[in-house]
């Protein structure tokens, strides 16, 4: 019955909600509290922070073309760095597409939620989906990933205001929030020898590389470091 | 170029860079395989980048973080990651932990902030 289908997905999707709502959107709101501290303090303006979080929704990007964009990167050299560290969106969208896909669903609305394929969404969907009959999937996602979209854009903008309200340590506590997030994300995940590698080979070209080549320093590290990181652990494999 | 255009042009082309590989990713869903060669080494450029744009961002910082110590920032680092370790992996303690080491480090430098 379309009734009873329309009322399970309406509990599906508020299911959703109260689950994004939890230790996630917490975790999110300071990291993007950071973000927007970030855009405020590097001169900025709210417009464009809240612009960066709609459309790309993904924070490594944002903050690369932050930063790159303060040390006067071209247009070029940005979009690339960005275009590389969310190369990873695409394997994570294959993977988690066929869980969501539901047969007589428009291919648009598959293609509108991919936009809110990200770290958190993809692995909680990754984990959640499964257990929620098919029907429903898109209606979960949507109102999980789309709770936590909603979510980002609020800490964008309180991040932006509180930088300029708060003491000055307090604003720079919130700036050091942004590397601080990126690294207690990779201690997270330590287990593949190929991302320790490519971790250890970026963090000692990434500074060297930006004393060389400011503008370009961050892309050359993404290559060469992480083209090293990936020869070296085909090596020791190949090698068993 | 002035540097509104600059940053709009940025701005603009990351949204369609963002895009792109997860419309791919729906377009290409099983045809191709997660795990592949190429794959594997995209994720290792992309940790490699943000590995050394984060070291880069707490050993030189280029904005505002240059207003405090490479020690204050450094000794916050591993108080965030020493309080992530004893909360057992938690995010939100070993972020929460080191930003306010490194405020109250910084603060120490600004007796009227």
């Amino acid at each position: 019955m379309a009734d009873r289908g329309e009322t399970r997905r309406g509990a599906a999707w508020r299911s959703a909600v109260r689950e994004a709502l939890g230790m996630p959107a917490l975790v999110l709101f300071a990291s993007y509290i950071g973000f927007g501290s970030l855009v405020s303090e590097s001169g900025f303006g709210l417009l464009e922070g809240l612009v960066s979080t709609a459309t790309s929704w993904a924070l490594p990007g944002q903050v690369a073309l932050v930063e790159m964009s303060a040390v006067g990167a071209s247009v070029v050299a940005i979009t690339l760095a960005v275009a590389l560290t969310n190369a990873r969106l695409m394997p994570m969208s294959v993977t988690l597409v066929p869980l969501l896909k539901r047969h007589r669903a428009p291919a648009w609305q598959t293609y509108a939620l991919a936009h809110v394929i990200a770290v958190t969404s993809w692995a909680n969907g990754l984990r959640r989906l499964p257990q929620i009959a098919e029907e429903d999937r898109m209606a979960w996602f949507f109102g999980y990933a789309g709770t936590l979209w909603l979510v980002t854009m609020l800490a964008t903008a309180v991040g932006f205001f509180a930088a300029g309200l708060l003491p000055a340590p307090v604003t720079l506590g919130l700036v050091f929030l942004n590397p601080l997030y990126f690294l207690l994300l990779f201690a997270q995940d330590l287990r593949q020898r190929a991302k320790v590698l490519a971790l250890a080979f970026g963090a000692v070209a990434g500074p060297l590389m930006h004393l060389v080549l400011p503008g370009y320093g961050l892309l050359v590290t993404g290559l060469a470091a992480g083209t090293a990181a990936f020869a070296v652990d085909l090596l020791l494999e190949r090698r068993r | 170029m002035n540097d509104a255009a600059a940053v709009w042009g940025a701005l603009v082309a990351s949204a369609i860079v963002t895009y792109l590989p997860r419309a791919l990713g729906v377009a290409l869903a099983g045809r191709i395989d997660p795990n592949g060669l190429l794959f594997r080494w995209t994720a290792c450029v992309a940790y490699a980048l943000l590995s050394g744009l984060v070291v880069r961002m707490i050993v030189l910082p280029i904005g505002p973080l240059q207003a405090t110590d490479l020690a204050a920032r450094l000794i916050a680092t591993a108080t965030g990651l020493a309080a992530f370790a004893l909360a057992r992996g938690s995010l939100l303690w070993g972020a929460a932990t080191g930003t306010l080491a490194l405020v109250l480090l910084t603060a120490l430098r600004f007796p009227a902030g």
